[in-house]
């Protein structure tokens, strides 16, 4: 095997990134970017699914009184502001701008899942937005008329059926964050890329490395879709015509 | 029991309901008809504030609903509403459907309490004279299992048992229909509204429902009903309203209502649906 790959120049290039990584230990940075690239994408989701839920919850709240319509006003604030400027612009300000203004000092990590979070959580609004919309009004008004808040009523009925109707969506909304996790690497986040990174400057060759870090994220990408259908297919239970089981 | 005074209700320019004034005694089954766009199936939403009033006020057991300042979803509690559309909760099993407002109920309640009997804790630190504690309420397993027992044999009186964990999508609208009733019921409602509850039905599940309304009628439940079925008016209501313009044109019981009826208005629409 070794003297074939010795045979050819990309061969070669797979040796030397062999050693690397296993000789070396490079496999230890990528594992770590590799975890750190999930948790940036799993926790930020998460942060953007209830970040998101509740600003879309603001934004469909009839809009009687004062406090929604200052509520509703922060809320088209905030996803204007994330939505209206690059992940990486997020990131820097809030690691080079806010934090020292504010005076605080958080590892890189706990700021990428923050910065993840709210990013994540405009867009996750406006999706979330779109799915309480496609649901039958009558729910809710079902909901109220047998005495439950308004509140309660999202929660219990509205929400979990505008989920349903969103996860697809949901679904690329977690492929995007993992790929967008790459800008982690600008507040000196340890991910895939500077992870991938660093083998190849220790080789002075980047094709393997690069190579074998869009093969992770692919995989990961895989990964994910094949999670979100088949959540997809438990949580249409109750559309097909079947008794639970 | 139900007492509106002056209610109008205007979208926009559109003028729905026009000072309507009207009072529903403990038991009566009143009957609303009138010709589409008439206002009677806004003056019936009206009645639990799922339309908030442009004015005038609705009282019921004394409190007015329009109020702002009353709790709306306690005093829905007490008023059941059934929908042309069923609505049923599509997220979950007609089992679930029926218990999520006992059971969310309680713990509303029991919350409520507990608040309450922290400030009483509070205050009796200071007082010679402690205060009694409110009593804590059921806990959750209670509530549950009191709604489920209720619930199922709710859906045992509708003869419906073994529907008790399928998803509402799987239904015929008839049972829906009945089941929405069954889930209006759960909370023990002083009365209950129904809005045309058999316009989306296929006729042949018409008497399904209506047979279940009757019986609830028997039973002695207090009913406002929206209704195209005139026959089902005459034979269940105790008095009919006929609505045209957001004005209550004529009020009269049943038999006064379809052979003497006064209003010009309700003879022409007599003479219309009933060939």
């Amino acid at each position: 095997m070794n003297e074939l790959l010795q045979s050819f120049e990309f061969g070669r290039y797979i040796l030397k990134f062999h050693k690397v990584f296993v000789d070396y230990g490079g496999y230890k940075s990528v594992l770590l970017g590799l975890r750190n690239t999930v948790i940036i994408a799993v926790l930020g989701l998460l942060i953007g699914i209830v970040i998101g839920t509740l600003i879309a919850t603001v934004r469909v709240v009839p809009k009687y009184r004062l406090l929604p319509r200052i509520l509703n006003g922060f809320a088209s604030f905030y996803v204007g502001f994330f939505r209206g400027t690059p992940m990486v612009v997020q990131l820097l300000l809030f690691y080079y701008v806010f934090m020292p203004l504010a005076g605080l000092h958080y590892p890189a990590l706990t700021v990428c899942v923050v910065v993840f979070g709210m990013n994540s959580g405009a867009y996750v609004s406006e999706i979330m937005r779109g799915g309480i919309g496609s649901v039958d009004p009558g729910q809710m008004e079902a909901g109220r008329a047998v005495g439950l808040s308004f509140g309660k009523s999202m929660l219990r009925i509205v929400i979990p059926q505008a989920v349903k109707n969103i996860l697809p969506t949901l679904g690329n909304e977690f492929i995007t964050l993992i790929k967008e996790t790459s800008v982690a690497s600008f507040v000196g986040t340890m991910d895939l890329y500077v992870a991938f990174n660093y083998i190849g400057t220790n080789n002075y060759e980047f094709m393997v490395p690069y190579l074998v870090m869009a093969l992770i994220y692919i995989v990961l990408v895989l990964m994910i879709s094949a999670l979100v259908r088949l959540m997809e297919r438990r949580l249409a239970r109750s559309d097909r015509n079947q008794t639970t089981h | 029991m139900i007492e509106i005074k002056r209610l109008t209700k205007k979208y926009g320019e559109l003028l729905v309901l026009d000072e309507v004034t009207e009072t529903i005694e403990d038991g009566e089954k009143v009957v609303v008809i009138g010709p589409s766009g008439s206002g009677k199936s806004t003056l019936l939403r009206c009645i639990n504030c799922m339309e908030d009033p442009t004015s005038g006020s609705i009282y019921f057991e004394g409190e007015d609903l329009a109020d702002m300042r009353v709790n709306i979803n306690h005093a829905r509690r007490h008023i059941g509403m059934v929908f042309q559309q069923f609505n049923l909760f599509n997220n979950m099993t007609v089992l679930q459907n029926i218990m999520l407002a006992p059971v969310t109920v309680a713990a509303e309640d029991r919350r409520a309490a507990a608040r309450k009997n922290f400030v009483i804790r509070i205050k009796n630190l200071f007082r010679k004279e402690k205060l009694p504690l409110l009593p804590k309420g059921k806990t959750n397993a209670e509530a549950k299992a009191e709604a489920q027992k209720r619930a199922l044999e709710l859906l045992e009186r509708i003869g419906l048992q073994d529907k008790a964990n399928v998803y509402p999508s799987t239904l015929s609208g008839g049972q829906k229909q009945r089941i929405a009733i069954v889930r209006a019921l759960a909370m023990n409602p002083k009365v209950m509204l129904f809005d045309e509850p058999t316009s989306a039905l296929d006729p042949e599940m018409v008497g399904e429902v209506l047979d279940l309304i009757k019986r609830l009628a028997d039973m002695g439940m207090t009913m406002v009903i929206v209704t195209h079925e005139m026959g089902f008016a005459r034979e269940v209501g105790t008095r009919i309203l006929f609505m045209d313009g957001g004005k209550i044109r004529e009020s009269a019981p049943p038999e006064e209502f379809f052979n003497h009826p006064k209003n010009p208005r309700l003879k022409e629409f007599l003479s219309k649906v009933i060939s």
